[in-house]
């Protein structure tokens, strides 16, 4: 019987065919869904309405990408939620298989590979990049060390007009007191790496605009991260009739989607230089405040975007005096919630509710331009199902963005990449007397003996 | 191509008691296959890590070549960590996948191109530069992932226990191929693993770390032939040397019944209240034709070809609380096997037998 380790078991994975190799898993339970580059086999399988994906993967391997996932979700970091560990896979003839990583798949999100193909708008790049950045610059604020930081092991969800950025592939991870610049300047490198190669692949299949350049793709990384890092970390010095610098950094740090939690701030002996430093900031300013008044988990920017819209109802409504967790509940109830149950059931899994909220906004000030009136709320919302989301494709289980055949194109060419199922063609490097006599327990001094004569024969 | 070295390379965690690593000198010849073994928290990863600029040196130096690249960060160090970035790019050529990251240092096509084409000559895949990786093995694309690290021709290899992510069949197939590589390339490399096989297959010299102390650093046979101290001579070797402990008398140290016999002037080398330890490998154990000898009751007998290994429990407690294990394991010809359960008597030639002062550990035959 195969073992299940896991905080929230689902008891629908039990039956599932555990002693047969991932790669063999019969159609039935798999959901064909585009994967990232990686060198274990992986697959997303369907358990009633809920997609798990599930990776094959040596055990101490699976069971340190378990715990990290686990610890990143705790400290609230985007990344994909651990599910289990199953061990001790024996296949009909006893042989032991490799144990399965599962993890719940990340609903609404859009792989890289989909995201840069042809007629891409370069903001739209840019936005990558810079959720990336951002997601990058979280985990190192935290003392987490990526390793393998890239594209592949990201996934990208919208987030308002931007991205945001969900890191999916723990395996390399390692958790530490703080980073060392050494550290950070590691996993930077390879991200230049790593994404530079997976922006070459993806020119060479045909995938990448022919604007996008990739040695500029992956400088930009870096000069963002650097930017950002100094603007979350820097010292930043100034004479005492400049206070008014205090508040400006925790604003453009909250503007950032920031909160400053500690806030370093030195005077020299007569008071004159003031020096401040950015301790503790968290991210998620805005996702906190929307999530503390109406409940609703969002993205950072549709947060933005959604308290935005709270505070002109507040100020549309005359109610500026009174407590703010009263209005936003009320705008929950007279805005948010009626535009959203608005949306016919067969559209719902098109896009996310707060997604669906920001998009109809943008929506609604285009239409009250052009009518030069304000459009109602629920007249808008009407209009945008009508004219753009009723068009868009489902992204619940991420396709692609552009939608159309050229998804389809994509999806096909993904699909085709992975390497993990393919026959092995012979080599004579790896035949030969050292690997037969290798695998054994025991050392065999014998033979280092003999290496060691005909080294110092030659 | 470069000496590396460690000068009391020290790294203490902040808060921590003990220094992670603990002034470690340590020089690594030019060309040198370097491998750092040791348990887990020996402080072997650490001094990687500190070489390849992930990690502080809280005090110390770190130099490569005739430079200190102590602060230096790690992109200007010249090193590579091979097999850090396995991930295989689908569409590009086995060509393209390797000499990709010399495009992005701008290295010119004519170079380029040469480079790739020494790097797969010495891994063996000159005939595969325009497939695909899908048409590769396993074994195949692991040396794809090492043509990456080869073509940027750094002066130092590292490798951070790579063996250790893969399944059993690639393990192996990977540890032949860095074997071959190593001798055919000869480029100073740093390896490290918390497997004593793995490391004594494969390094020029083995440096043993415990607890954040080098303890000894020498080629393999070395090691095995004549470890420093206790820690040594129970961590290399597998099965482990077997470690005896018994009061020093007349003409030896006795053992049970019997005394082996150990020269006065090695003796008098120990503490007098501490006492000995004796190391005996397994294989320097065979069976007595008399009743001279440890006496040992058979519970496991493990043939594999010409020799069989003996466990079993002395009939006298004479293993020391040092070994982990609670039995005795003997290598002994199959010529004449003993039965489980049987009680046979085990000899050894004085020549073979390790002795270990108890109070200092270190040897001292």
């Amino acid at each position: 019987m195969p073992r299940f380790l896991s905080a929230h078991p689902d008891a629908r994975l039990l039956p599932l065919p555990w002693g047969t190799p991932l790669a063999e898993w019969p159609a039935e339970h798999l959901v064909a869904l585009p994967r990232g580059i990686s060198r274990h086999v992986v697959r997303f399988i369907r358990v009633g309405d809920e997609v798990y994906a599930a990776k094959e993967v040596v055990e101490h391997l699976a069971m340190h990408e378990y715990r990290l996932l686990h610890d990143l979700m705790r400290l609230g970091t985007p990344a994909v939620e651990p599910v289990g560990v199953v061990t001790r896979r024996y296949t009909p003839t006893g042989d032991l298989l490799d144990p399965i990583l599962i993890t719940k798949h990340l609903q609404f999100s859009l792989p890289y590979r989909t995201l840069f193909s042809k007629g891409v708008r370069s903001d739209t790049v840019t936005r990558l990049l810079d959720a990336m950045v951002v997601l990058l610059a979280r985990l190192h604020l935290i003392g987490f060390l990526w390793g393998d930081v890239s594209l592949s092991n990201t996934l990208f969800r919208r987030d308002a007009s931007d991205f945001a950025a969900h890191l999916v592939d723990a395996e390399t991870g390692e958790f530490h007191e703080r980073l060392s610049d050494g550290q950070r300047e590691h996993d930077l490198e390879m991200a230049r790496i790593n994404l530079f190669g997976e922006f070459l692949d993806l020119e060479a299949g045909g995938m990448l605009d022919s604007a996008l350049d990739p040695a500029l793709l992956v400088e930009t990384i870096v000069t963002r991260y650097r930017e950002l890092w100094h603007e979350l970390t820097g010292v930043e010095e100034f004479d005492g009739s400049e206070m008014h610098r205090i508040e400006g950094r925790v604003r453009r740090l909250n503007a950032l989607g920031f909160d400053v939690a500690e806030l370093d701030i030195t005077t020299d002996i007569d008071g004159s230089t003031i020096r401040i430093q950015p301790k503790v900031v968290d991210a998620g300013h805005h996702a906190r405040r929307l999530m503390r008044l109406t409940g609703l988990d969002t993205e950072e920017n549709q947060a933005r975007r959604l308290l935005n819209d709270l505070d002109s109802y507040r100020a549309r409504t005359g109610q500026q005096n009174l407590d703010e967790a009263v209005v936003a509940h009320q705008w929950l109830t007279e805005c948010f919630e009626p535009v959203i149950h608005m949306v016919p059931e067969e559209f719902a899994s098109k896009l996310e509710p707060a997604q669906i909220y920001h998009e109809m906004l943008d929506y609604r000030w285009y239409r009250s331009e052009a009518a030069g009136h304000e459009v109602p709320l629920l007249e808008a919302t009407q209009g945008y199902v009508r004219d753009v989301l009723s068009h868009l494709p489902d992204e619940e289980l991420s396709v692609a963005p552009t939608g159309g055949d050229q998804t389809r194109e994509v999806i096909a060419a993904v699909t085709a990449d992975d390497m993990d199922d393919e026959p092995v063609p012979d080599d004579p490097w790896e035949t030969g007397e050292e690997l037969a006599a290798a695998p054994s327990g025991y050392l065999d001094m014998s033979a280092i003996r003999a290496k060691a004569a005909r080294r110092l024969a030659e | 191509m470069a000496t590396v070295s460690f000068r009391e390379a020290t790294r203490t965690y902040p808060g921590a008691d003990h220094p992670a690593v603990d002034k470690l000198s340590l020089d690594i010849a030019d060309g040198e296959f370097m491998v750092l073994v040791g348990p887990s928290g020996s402080g072997k990863s650490t001094t990687l890590r500190m070489l390849a600029g992930l990690e502080e040196v809280t005090s110390g130096s770190v130099w490569i070549a005739d430079q200190d690249v102590t602060t230096l960060p790690p992109k200007d160090r010249d090193i590579a960590m091979v097999f850090q970035n396995y991930a295989l790019y689908p569409h590009m050529t086995v060509a393209d996948n390797m000499g990709f990251a010399l495009k992005m240092q701008n290295v010119p096509n004519e170079e380029r191109n040469a480079r790739v084409l020494e790097a797969a000559k010495l891994l063996g895949l000159e005939d595969f530069l325009n497939r695909k990786p899908k048409a590769l093995s396993g074994g195949q694309r692991q040396r794809v992932a090492m043509g990456r690290a080869i073509v940027r021709k750094p002066q130092v290899f590292l490798m951070d226990e790579p063996l250790s992510n893969l399944d059993a069949k690639l393990r192996v197939t990977t540890r032949t191929q860095i074997a071959s590589l190593q001798t055919r390339l000869g480029i100073t490399t740093v390896y490290v693993t918390h497997d004593q096989i793995e490391a004594m297959t494969l390094g020029d010299r083995v440096a043993v770390l415990d607890e954040g102390v080098l303890q000894q650093v020498d080629s393999p046979i070395a090691l095995y032939d004549t470890p420093r101290n206790l820690f040594v001579a129970g961590f290399i070797g597998s099965p482990s040397m077997n470690l005896f402990q018994g009061p020093v008398v007349e003409g030896g140290v006795r053992l049970g019944d019997w005394i082996a016999p150990i020269p006065r002037q090695v003796l008098d080398r120990a503490d007098p209240t501490a006492g000995v330890t004796l190391g005996i490998r397994p294989e320097s154990l065979t069976l007595s034709a008399d009743e001279r000898g440890i006496e040992l009751s058979v519970e496991v007998v493990e043939e594999l070809g010409a020799d069989a290994y003996l466990y079993g429990a002395p009939a006298a407690t004479i293993l020391s609380t040092r070994q982990e294990s609670d039995q005795l394991v003997a290598r002994i010809s199959t010529r004449h096997t003993p039965k489980r359960h049987e009680r046979v008597r085990l000899m050894v030639d004085p020549g073979d037998v390790h002795v270990f002062d108890n109070s200092t550990g270190l040897r001292i035959s």
